[in-house]
């Protein structure tokens, strides 16, 4: 089997364990001084690399990451999980990159890099947008397998099964492709300290988007206003079912 | 999945309603075979009002579960919370096994949340509520900028603390009530793969070659989950694996480091005895030589893993008359099996229950005379000068500590409510919360950087005293303010704060009590006046 050089994106979100809060001017949540990790479901994508480059199927995995100068510190993770290089592609201060932006920017970073395989994170869990994959894999014009719980790698092809609302499609892509990675492909491993030692010394690339070659394009979606939620609300105890019945028809809810 | 029984949380001892089983009208599992939710509601007790907890399964069905475990979590964010989706209304995949639109959130709860329930079955996947429960108890950000830290070091912290909070702060308090850490050995081959058991000792038999203030890290974040099992690893890594690197030959090194590096063994350290504790020279285990055996007599006491070790360190008297006694003492490597070695009854502590403790025996045991580790009768050297750095790295249990206190007595005031406001407002909780955290700071500052020094080759007893005696005593003050923050929900054990007052009193005895450290302290001041 001809050795791959795999791309894993990987993105820097807030910790999923934070409690997340509306930033002042409700026009976004509050970043500065809130923990930041590697996105989990980029983790899952990242380990997937690994274990192929483990197995022999891959020679060379590349973790790249769209952002700011601080995701260097989540690229210096993947490089603790296994990458053995990492390439910050930075973007200025501003609203942050959305799905349409960090594909163009992976697109234009796959056109220099020349990977055979793109993994990534289904969905980032701060936007749960769940559109990057498909957006770079339609860039690109290269065949995508999203949601993949198991990804097996062929001559020139990957074998992925993915899970659907009906069930659990197999498809074979021709490689190149995009896959993203969901929650089932994979248990995640811990940075071991050794890991995190040898990591010090992997390379780390930080260029900017123009170098690549990708137009600037500002982001076409703006956020108007973001608030919580109101507050839960005591329920009612109906009687019986009449009641619940007759409840909802005066709410209007049937 | 949920228990068949209530973990002890769910159910506080203080109500007197008996009825386990469900209440009529609640929903049942979806998953357990439509099972009850068993827990005992009352309706006496007014601390207990329910709030819904979505389960990560496909039907998205709400779980009803006590205040009182809502009280401990921030409340769930749901879903809708997670920055740019509709409001209100249920995202589509919330509701429906639309597996596609389902909350990353929910998803990577459930990432985090598969180690605390296990494998289990396929259905039990789906319905990761452990998961989904823990992800508010992920704790107060520590800030390592200001904590000097390098960046290897804050990556190390972030392993630690995700790999502790996912697979021992789960089990921590079932650890504290049975008095037993089921999975143990487990837990320390995990260990190993994670590269911190051998933090000290030289690549070459498996360790990372790094330095004590990695060491204090690895310590801290286990002692932040489970004090227990963190005073175990500190037996087991500073103990046991630092004394064998630092004063082992070669030959010893190569046959005992690479298993206690891995995992597979577990270590100890074996030098206070019933009738001598702070006056450890005076131990009376004999050590006669006959031939080429050390034939050992007398027994130890307090001694942590005791009971479940394979390689200890043990001083004896090779010679009972020596002038000062303290030129009398060996240290030697015994393993277990090795013929009249045995171990008697665990103890039963206050704290750090599930940091096995028990008393060595010693009838006509032979240990190989190349199982001395030093020289003979100099094994003071050995004990006092290892003394120094177990401080050193023990000082990390009472940091670890006073941040799990932290962990749980701030959320917890910013949720509790009084008067009108959450109580965390009220100037009194504020200084309390003030005291608790510079507390914690100074003592860490203290601790990271004689760390640094020792890390430089400058080692010093007198600091190294100073950073035990310090945040030992400071671990039990945050702690009894974390219990007094919490009220009365402080004094029930179905939260941790009494665990942690229980935990962070043995900082202030083991390791040289917090006299003895005053002694070194001052007795050092003395030798530079004399």
């Amino acid at each position: 089997m001809a050795a791959l050089r795999v791309l894993v994106g990987v993105k820097r979100v807030i910790d999923y364990a934070v409690k997340v809060r509306v930033a002042a001017g409700g026009g976004g949540v509050q970043t500065q001084g809130v923990k930041h990790s590697l996105n989990p479901f980029c983790e899952i994508a990242l380990e997937e690399a690994v274990r192929l480059r483990e197995r022999g199927a891959a020679a060379e995995v590349i973790a790249a990451s769209v952002g700011t100068r601080a995701c260097q510190e989540t690229l210096r993770t993947a490089l603790a999980v296994g990458a053995d290089r990492g390439v910050l592609l930075e973007v200025g201060e501003g609203p942050a990159p959305g799905p349409r932006e960090a594909a163009a920017a992976l697109a234009g970073l796959v056109g220099r890099l020349r990977p055979d395989l793109v993994l990534l994170g289904k969905q980032a869990i701060d936007d749960d947008c769940n559109q990057t994959g498909q957006l770079l894999a339609a860039m690109l014009d290269w065949p995508q397998g999203t949601f993949a719980s198991r990804v097996e790698l062929e001559a020139g092809a990957a074998r992925v099964q993915r899970e659907v609302d009906g069930g659990l499609e197999t498809l074979r892509l021709r490689l190149p492709a995009v896959l993203t990675a969901d929650l089932r492909l994979n248990e995640p491993r811990y940075a071991t300290l050794p890991n995190i030692m040898k990591a010090k010394k992997k390379p780390l690339e930080v260029m900017s988007a123009s170098e690549l070659g990708v137009p600037p394009s500002p982001p076409r979606l703006r956020v108007l206003k973001l608030e919580e939620p109101p507050g839960r609300q005591g329920g009612q105890r109906v009687e019986n079912v009449a009641a619940l019945l007759e409840r909802l028809r005066n709410s209007g809810c049937i | 999945m949920l228990a068949a029984r209530p973990p002890p949380w769910l159910a506080p001892a203080c109500c007197s309603s008996p009825s386990a089983g469900a209440l009529p009208g609640l929903p049942r599992c979806p998953r357990a075979g439509g099972g009850p939710l068993s827990f005992r509601p009352p309706v006496c007790c007014s601390r207990w009002r329910f709030g819904p907890i979505k389960c990560a399964g496909g039907r998205g069905q709400a779980l009803f579960l006590p205040r009182a475990a809502a009280l401990r979590l921030p409340p769930l964010p749901g879903p809708h919370q997670r920055g740019g989706r509709r409001g209100g209304a249920l995202p589509r995949g919330w509701a429906a096994p639309a597996r596609r639109c389902r909350s990353g959130v929910a998803m990577a709860a459930a990432v985090i949340g598969r180690a605390a329930v296990g494998a289990g079955l396929r259905g039990a996947r789906r319905c990761q509520t452990l998961g989904l429960l823990r992800r508010g108890c992920a704790g107060l950000a520590v800030d390592d900028t200001v904590n000097g830290l390098s960046e290897e070091q804050r990556q190390l912290r972030q392993t630690m603390t995700k790999f502790c909070q996912e697979h021992l702060a789960p089990k921590a308090q079932q650890i504290d009530q049975e008095n037993e850490f089921k999975g143990m050995r487990e837990f320390w081959k995990k260990l190993g793969e994670l590269g911190v058991l051998g933090i000290t000792a030289p690549v070459e038999y498996g360790g990372s070659a790094l330095g004590y203030l990695d060491h204090v890290l690895v310590m801290e974040e286990i002692s932040r989950a489970s004090a227990a099992v963190g005073l175990s690893y500190g037996a087991h890594s500073n103990l046991c694996i630092n004394q064998l690197v630092r004063n082992g030959n070669e030959a010893q090194k190569n046959k005992y480091l690479p298993k206690l590096i891995s995992g597979e063994h577990i270590g100890a350290l074996a030098m206070s005895e019933p009738n001598a504790g702070s006056d450890v020279v005076s131990m009376k285990l004999k050590a006669d030589k006959k031939g080429d055996y050390f034939v050992l007599n007398g027994n130890k006491f307090w001694i942590t893993n005791g009971p479940d070790a394979d390689v200890l360190i043990v001083y004896a008297k090779t010679d009972i008359n020596a002038v000062p006694p303290s030129r009398g003492i060996t240290a030697f490597i015994v393993e277990r099996g090795m013929p009249g070695f045995s171990t008697a009854q665990k103890l039963d502590k206050l704290g750090m229950r599930g940091s096995d403790t028990c008393e060595l025996i010693f009838e006509d045991c032979k240990v190989p005379a190349e199982n001395v580790l030093g020289t003979l009768s100099k094994g003071v050297y050995v004990l006092m000068s290892g003394l120094d750095l177990e401080r050193l790295v023990l000082s990390g249990g009472p940091l670890g500590l006073m941040q799990a206190v932290l962990d749980h007595a701030v959320p917890y005031l910013h949720v509790r409510e009084a008067f009108g406001q959450k109580i965390g407002h009220f100037q009194l909780m504020q200084g309390k919360m003030a005291d608790m955290y510079t507390r914690l700071m100074a003592c860490r500052q203290y601790v990271y950087n004689v760390a640094k020094a020792c890390d430089r080759g400058h080692f010093n007893a007198k600091d190294c005293a100073g950073v035990i005696l310090y945040s030992a005593e400071c671990a039990t003050q945050v702690a009894l303010d974390g219990i007094q923050c919490l009220g009365g929900n402080g004094y029930i054990n179905d939260y941790p704060m009494g665990r942690f007052l229980r935990d962070a009193k043995l900082y202030e005895i083991g390791a040289g009590t917090s006299e003895v450290r005053r002694l070194i302290i001052g007795r050092a001041f003395n030798a530079t006046f004399k």
